[in-house]
């Protein structure tokens, strides 16, 4: 731990905080606009948030504690996962803990927790949900680990700072096969994971296939603020390693208020262009139907094993 | 040319070979396989006029020419016709239903790049140094995953496509391998194949005029 990563890890948990409601409501408008709608303005999703935390907390009658604990943990999580992996800075906060393998696990934890809070309500719906969020985190977690996988061959390992940082020292390795295959399989585990068209349906409450929002039905008041709250963070995480492992440009290498602002500037630019293409090519697709999302993990995770693979295959440029 | 940019540009000509087999694995649609396989003919010629450039050798750029004018205009021109007059004649234009599943035949595929990188390894390390031997697991993997999906596909045009997907297969494990193939072996060889693409669709055609379908599988009786 040094002091780039200490303040990188802070100024990350303030900005991702904040700005991941920002980043669903330029999302949505995006959307709007491309449909032809007014919207409804970019803090909504604050708004929406306040609204929910003023609530009184209800439970339903005969959930256990777990269905009470599982919005923290899931929050907990996700604000770990936040602060350690290297999205401003090269370094990390806390150094062991942006290892690849940790950062996929705090992610996976969180939607378990989800998924067993959504099967103590004992409701069909979030049965459902948790069986169909599990069948899709089995695939998911597999492509995400090896596509990141095969980045850190090249690195020599699998701390994420460790990768970003050989990454910036050497560009062209961003347009290797390997580079460019991983990026293809982690784009398509990011739609999977944080329940984005073609998987899930974000805009829907009330539709058979529904996966997210068939677990969370139950929850109401600052619980459900919570959960909001942590699935938006889920997405620029996701984003946020997408634009740091492939598009490392702008990132601070070293402790200086300019390089610091320029890493902020950087990463807040590129997580909404990324999330601003994402709202505008949902707007062209449909959601594909469900017995059809395996096809589709099982095409990332065959991308990602070729990413690993080419990059055994292939000599590297600079032995 | 530099060292860094021919291994560079070389390792994604390959990586764009292979891709293009999987996504002609992945998709259902004929017309989609078709466009997937006129890029992976471009990614052959790439590879074939990189080797070229890099050993400066004016016979290579002209076979690369060459594989240009067949595999990506002529080839993909011969399937589109194939897909017209079955289009035409009101047959479905997806592979409705392979004998292995796409999710299932996506592993496979998976299993199959594996094998080819394990049994590549003896005439990778024939010339430890060379980056284009190292490539050659990819050429053997899409000639692996050709045959793969001409086992498995059902439709006459998705076969033909199969078919074509190994050929490309097996000439990028040439011109990995060897570098400088003779003229006259790749324009024999490539004769060879627009033969065979182009009875295979007259054959396609007198198929369909006769049992009226292009699933292979129907044919199981013998008739007068």
């Amino acid at each position: 731990m040094n002091a780039l990563g200490l303040t990188g890890g802070v100024c990350q948990a303030v900005i991702v905080t904040a700005g991941a409601p920002v980043l669903t409501g330029v999302m949505r408008q995006v959307r709007a606009k491309l449909e032809g709608r007014a919207g409804q303005g970019i803090w909504q999703p604050w708004r929406d948030l306040r609204k929910q935390f003023r609530k009184q907390a209800i439970t339903p009658d005969g959930t256990s504690e777990l269905f009470r604990l599982a919005p923290l943990v899931l929050l907990a999580t996700t604000f770990i996962a936040t602060a350690a992996a290297p999205f401003v800075t090269t370094a990390s906060a806390a150094g062991p803990l942006a290892d690849l393998f940790a950062v996929v696990a705090l992610l996976a934890m969180g939607t378990a927790t989800l998924a067993l809070a959504a099967l103590d309500t004992g409701t069909a719906f979030g049965g459902m949900g948790a069986s169909r969020e599990m069948t899709i985190l089995a695939l998911v977690e597999p492509t995400l680990l090896v596509s990141v996988f095969a980045l850190s061959v090249r690195a020599g390992s699998t701390n994420l700072a460790a990768i970003v940082t050989a990454t910036v020292h050497d560009p062209v390795r961003v347009i290797s096969p390997a580079s460019l295959l991983a990026a293809v399989a982690l784009g398509v585990v990011t739609l999977a994971e944080t329940g984005r068209i073609p998987v899930d349906n974000p805009a829907t409450h009330l539709e058979l296939t529904m996966v997210h929002e068939a677990m969370i039905l139950e929850y109401a008041g600052p619980d459900l603020a919570l959960i909001e709250l942590a699935s938006s963070m889920r997405l620029v995480v996701f984003l946020g390693l997408l634009s740091s492992l492939f598009l490392p440009w702008g990132i601070a290498t070293a402790l200086t208020p300019l390089a610091l602002a320029g890493g902020i500037a950087a990463f807040a630019v590129k997580v909404t262009v990324l999330g601003a293409a994402l709202a505008a090519g949902e707007v062209f697709m449909a959601k594909i139907r469900l017995f059809r999302v395996p096809e589709l993990l099982a095409g990332s995770f065959l991308l990602a094993l070729l990413a690993v693979a080419s990059s055994y295959f292939l000599t590297s440029p600079n032995p | 040319m530099n060292q860094t940019a021919f291994v560079e540009l070389l390792n994604l000509a390959c990586g764009a070979l292979l891709v293009s087999a999987v996504l002609i694995l992945w998709r259902r649609q004929l017309a989609a396989i078709i466009r997937w396989f006129t890029l992976q003919g471009l990614a052959l010629t790439a590879i074939a006029a990189i080797l070229a450039a890099d050993a400066r050798d004016a016979r290579l750029g002209a076979v690369a020419a060459g594989v240009c004018v067949l595999r990506v205009v002529a080839l993909p021109l011969l399937l589109r016709r194939a897909l017209a007059q079955a289009k035409a004649n009101g047959h479905p234009l997806r592979e409705t239903s392979p004998l292995v599943n796409v999710t299932a035949s996506l592993l496979a595929a998976a299993v199959l790049t594996l094998l080819a990188y394990a049994v590549s390894r003896p005439l990778v390390q024939l010339s430890p140094g060379s980056p284009a031997a190292h490539a050659i697991p990819v050429g053997l993997a899409v000639a692996l995953i050709g045959f793969f999906a001409l086992v498995t596909r059902r439709r006459a045009v998705s076969q033909l496509a199969s078919f074509l997907l190994m050929d490309n297969g097996i000439t990028a494990v040439g011109f990995l391998t060897t570098a400088s193939t003779s003229l006259i072996m790749e324009l024999g060889i490539s004769l060879d194949v627009l033969f065979a693409a182009a009875v295979l669709q007259v054959l396609t055609s007198r198929l369909r005029d006769t049992f009226g379908d292009t699933d292979l599988d129907e044919l199981r009786e013998l008739h007068d």
